[in-house]
């Protein structure tokens, strides 16, 4: 059960991101303890786990979730993940410590940590999960919450300008690394992990391998910050200072470098491996280093530097030697450690002094010299001063720079290249060091600084008590971490190494101690530097490009849309139209077509004279559009024409649909038609137009004709068969299609009467409360509303033909008929009654509500369903027999006829419901006219 | 007669077609009206034509028309009464609030 501890952990995570916001309407405090207890609870969770993983057990749970498309909920502990769980759980408690004192005190914080926990829940999913695209899923949460967080002031347009380029960065980099993860899916044969990893080779001789590796590195190196997607970075400094410290310094941008290392067994090994990442690590680590130095923001400084850590971590993972991942993984910890310590700080320095400029921040150890304490520690371990952990990291990643390297030539060039990297840590460091806390007196701030809440000064503490501990007892406090999550990282136990604070004089400690003397000349010289960076930095710039890059995108899409979506019908109809002549052309041309059979039925002089007419009604209907009365008796030709034939190619139920859903479709038509101009204005289309359209209309004529004749003349093959045996035993019906609806295929017919009453439904929602002026009033016609004669003749007509409906209902399981028919002829019925009397002495009679009509019909036919599953049979199983009735006597009975009565019930509130929908609008407008009159 | 019914249907086609093209909503209703009557046939004939086979299993006929194919026409039909009532819906809406019956709104002078 401790297994579950996995995805609990998560799980607890992602719901505490949805409380939290809830519970911190009772306060700030609540919020803070809430949050901090929703990590604790996530440690809880993953703690049983944690000495098995630590003793290098991989521990995995699987849930299936969509098999078929190997995603399962699969996690996986080992060390790696550990690290990582560590450090998000860890450090995740210290930031909502330093938050809840740090954000102003107007900010209710639900929505700061909400957002917050989620995105360690996303992160911890990323680290725990063994399924590639389950991780996917997860890294997008990261960076979705990144996204959010950065906005967080969304109320400065710089930090949504941040965000937004934070996500295009990242999501974009997310897409990629999907597309690899599916690759890599592919080749593997799996997407586990376990498999994965075990498949290296295989991965490897793979011609797509080059594909999959740079769509995976794409996607790390977009999330770690890497040259030259590192841009998004600096401007992700806009996200309160906490965010920094947590998601942009030791977390999220962390899970790019995770990656790398999970997925060094499989993929590295190769020169593209290492030319890749090292080389791209390494042009990040001095660029950022650089750069780092010029930076005037305090916060600018850190996120450059950590650009500059993350390209180091990322060059040592592309070393590819046993010992050099072991020292990325060391540096992973160091990194975390010192550099959110000092965002803190420099949140602090910020939240104190009211801006972040180093050129005004100066000699602030006189103001808060405990801060100042801290910071200058964490800062000497990120420039790699002994006995502190940085330093450790760094002469590791020296002395690997010294072993013969996997390419000839970078024997001397790569100590030396590690040097001058060193060089400019040291450079930006010291800035850090000296420009804040001593070099004079603050220039000009808004108040005068005083050391912050001790709460606030507390997690720095910690952090910067951490990099002297890891210094000064490496073995002892992460000793057994590092070899684990090496291990896991490696995919094998890790070469001897040592671990200790001091390993006497060696070619490491004097290139330290270069970096260290050249890094004190180049701050001291910086003023050069500044001006020559004043001079050519405009022309190079990230977030220009970026703009640029968007704008231009952007631009793009506009004179897209410009094109495409130029608001004209007609035009939309023509394309879409030719795009299916052209596909249907296409298909043709491509498809060998089978030879056609002899056997054809021999036309009859009626078939003929029934094409005829068929042919004047459809053109007529084309050519007298605009006489609309006369189009639409064109159309009821055309549709008699047609349900005419359904009955002559034995289809006696389409035939009788036909006609009925003809009736009610004519007296739509011609209730609509009281409110449009009985002559539609002829509008004076091109001839050029008109030309094209008859083109169109010829070519689809043709096309469809043709498809129809090759259809009907080959032979085929059908499925029916199944249907027409099964019938009776199974259906307990003689009316095949009848069984197929309602019992076969039933739950394609509860679709497609939702539809149906989707439909009706959207067409009520439009026509309520609509008001139009009638277009076609004439007198003779209102005087004769409502003819005597068809009112005499409604009186015997309704109940027997009521009756024929309810008959044609019954029979239609084993007869022509059924709900659909039986449903229309009912609807019919009721409308001629309208027409007879009137819709309100129909409606006063007529107590019933349309939409419960809807709402009984579907709950009958989806009832009808269920009750088969209390039998233990699956949805809509039908059962059928011999029930006894009274009078009627032994009757033969199914189950489906329930589901048919739904099927019923919804055709009648449909047609009753449109129908009488557009009956009121009429006599909306009509009543205070009639009474004007009389009055 | 497989002939005229393919030549119904290209009848169909045209028709609908060049009334779909129009500028007026109704000429547009009454054009898909024709094209789902089209649609509704082709589907119909993926069955073959079957004379005096109605697909009833009633013990004397030895062969029956495709029962699959109906059964889809049939809900088809209904609900392109379903789908028309909704376009005649819009295309009042539409009417009502832009002041008329051009398919782009009002009277189409954009």
């Amino acid at each position: 059960m401790t297994l579950a501890g996995l995805p609990l952990s998560i799980l607890a995570l992602l719901l505490g991101a949805a409380l939290v916001p809830l519970l911190a309407r009772s306060g700030r405090g609540v919020a803070a303890w809430s949050s901090a207890a929703v990590l604790g609870i996530a440690a809880l969770a993953v703690a049983p786990l944690a000495p098995a993983a630590l003793a290098g057990t991989v521990t995995v749970l699987r849930w299936p979730w969509l098999p078929e498309w190997g995603l399962d909920l699969a996690f996986r502990l080992d060390g790696l993940g550990l690290l990582f769980a560590i450090l998000i759980l860890g450090i995740g408690q210290l930031v909502i410590l330093y938050a809840a004192y740090y954000m102003p005190p107007e900010d209710g914080l639900g929505r700061f940590f909400g957002i917050l926990l989620a995105f360690a829940g996303g992160m911890l999913g990323v680290v725990l999960s063994e399924n590639l695209l389950l991780m996917v899923i997860f890294w997008e949460i990261t960076s979705l919450a990144s996204f959010l967080l950065i906005a967080y002031r969304h109320d400065a347009s710089e930090a949504r300008i941040a965000a937004r380029m934070a996500l295009a960065v990242t999501g974009g980099g997310g897409l990629a690394l999907l597309a690899g993860v599916l690759l890599l899916g592919r080749i593997a044969g799996s997407l586990e992990l376990s498999a994965v990893l075990a498949a290296g080779e295989a991965v490897r001789a793979h011609p797509l391998y080059p594909v999959a590796l740079a769509l995976v590195l794409l996607g790390a190196f977009t999330k770690s910050a890497q040259f030259p997607f590192h841009f998004w970075l600096p401007n992700a400094m806009a996200a309160p200072t906490p965010v920094s410290a947590y998601l942009h310094s030791a977390t999220m941008v962390k899970a790019g470098v995770f990656l790398l290392a999970r997925l060094y067994p499989v993929l590295s090994g190769t020169e593209l491996w290492f030319a890749l990442v090292s080389g791209t690590g390494a042009v990040t680590l001095a660029y950022g280093a650089y750069v780092a130095l010029l930076k005037h923001d305090l916060k600018g400084l850190l996120a450059y530097s950590t650009i500059s850590h993350l390209g180091l971590i990322t060059l040592l993972i592309g070393l590819e030697s046993p010992l050099s991942t072991v020292a990325a993984v060391f540096h992973i910890i160091n990194h975390a450690i010192f550099k959110a310590s000092l965002f803190m700080a420099a949140g602090i320095i910020d939240h104190e002094c009211g801006t972040r400029d180093m050129r005004r921040i100066n000699g602030m150890f006189r103001y808060m010299p405990q801060t100042a304490v801290l910071g200058m520690v964490a800062a000497a371990a990120m420039a790699g001063v002994p006995l502190l952990n940085g330093f450790l990291s760094k002469e590791m990643f020296f002395a690997e720079t010294l072993q013969e390297p996997p390419v000839a030539g970078y024997a001397y060039a790569l100590p030396a290249f590690a040097t001058f990297a060193g060089v400019l840590s040291v450079a930006y460091s010291l800035r850090f060091i000296h420009d804040v806390f001593f070099h004079g007196e603050p220039v000009g701030l808004p108040r005068t600084p005083h050391e912050p809440p001790l709460w606030m000064r507390v997690p720095v503490g910690i952090l910067s008590l951490l990099c002297l501990v890891v210094g000064l007892l490496p073995q002892s406090s992460v000793g057994a971490l590092l070899r684990t999550a090496s291990a896991a990282a490696l995919g094998g136990p890790p070469p001897p190494y040592e671990l200790a604070p001091w390993h006497g004089f060696n070619l490491p400690l004097a290139m330290s101690a270069v970096a260290l003397a050249g890094g004190a000349l180049w701050y001291r010289f910086r003023g050069v530097l500044f001006d020559l960076h004043e001079r050519f930095a405009p022309l190079v710039g990230g977030p220009a490009a970026f703009e640029r890059v968007y704008n231009a995108a952007a631009a793009a899409a506009r004179l897209l849309m410009a094109a495409m979506d130029t608001g004209r019908l007609r035009r939309y109809v023509a394309l879409l139209l030719l795009a299916a002549l052209g596909l249907g052309l296409h298909a043709v041309a491509g498809a060998g077509l089978a030879p056609p059979h002899g056997a054809v039925i021999p036309a009859d002089p009626v078939a003929i004279g029934a094409l005829v007419a068929l042919a004047v009604g459809a053109f007529g209907c084309a050519g007298l559009h605009r006489r609309r009365p006369l189009a639409v008796v064109f159309a009821s030709v055309v549709g008699l024409i047609v349900s005419l034939t359904f009955l002559r190619f034995s289809a006696p139920d389409l035939a009788l649909t036909q006609l009925s859903v003809e009736v009610v479709t004519i007296v739509l038509l011609l209730l609509a038609l009281r409110f449009l101009p009985e002559e539609a204005r002829a509008t004076d289309a091109p001839r050029r137009r008109r030309l094209g359209d008859a083109a169109i209309a010829g070519a689809g004529g043709l096309g469809a004709a043709a498809l129809a004749y090759a259809l009907l003349t080959r032979p085929f093959e059908t499925v029916s068969g199944f249907f027409v045996e099964q019938s009776v035993p199974g259906g307990g019906g003689t009316n095949v299609v009848n069984v197929i609806l309602v019992d076969f295929r039933g739950f394609d017919t509860l679709g497609e009467i939702w539809v149906l009453a989707l439909a009706a439904l959207g067409a009520h929602a439009l026509l309520e409360g609509l008001r139009l002026r009638p277009h076609a009033l004439r007198a003779a016609s209102e005087a004769d509303r409502h003819p005597v004669m068809l009112a005499m003749l409604m009186r015997p007509l309704l109940p027997l033909a009521l009756t024929v409906a309810f008959h044609i209902l019954l029979r239609g399981h084993n007869l022509p008929g059924g709900g659909f028919i039986a449903g229309l002829i009912t609807g019919i019925v009721l409308i001629l009654q309208y027409l007879a009397v009137g819709l309100d002495i129909t409606s006063a009679r007529l107590r019933v509500d349309h939409l419960r009509l809807f709402a009984l019909g579907l709950a009958l036919a989806a009832g009808t369903g269920m009750a088969s599953m209390a039998f233990g049979a699956p949805f809509l199983t039908s059962a059928h027999g011999y029930v006894p009735i009274p009078l009627v006597g032994r009757t033969h009975l199914a189950s489906a006829l329930a589901f048919d009565l739904g099927v019923y019930l919804v055709v009648v509130a449909t047609v009753l419901l449109v129908l009488s929908e557009l009956g009121r609008l009429s006599q909306r407008e009509l009543r205070p006219a009639a009474c004007g009159g009389q009055g | 007669m497989e002939l005229l019914v393919s030549a119904g249907i290209g009848v169909l086609v045209a028709a609908g077609t060049w009334l779909l093209l129009r500028e007026r909503s109704f000429s547009v209703v009454l054009g898909l009206t024709l094209l789902s009557y089209a649609a509704n046939l082709m589907i119909f004939a993926s069955g073959r034509l079957a004379a005096d086979a109605p697909p009833l299993v009633l013990g004397e006929a030895e062969r029956l028309a495709d029962p699959l194919p109906q059964a889809l026409v049939l809900t088809a039909i209904v609900i392109s009464f379903g789908t028309t009532a909704f376009l005649v819906a819009l295309a009042l809406r539409a009417s009502a609030e832009t002041g008329g019956d051009h398919v782009d709104g009002g009277e189409g002078e954009r």
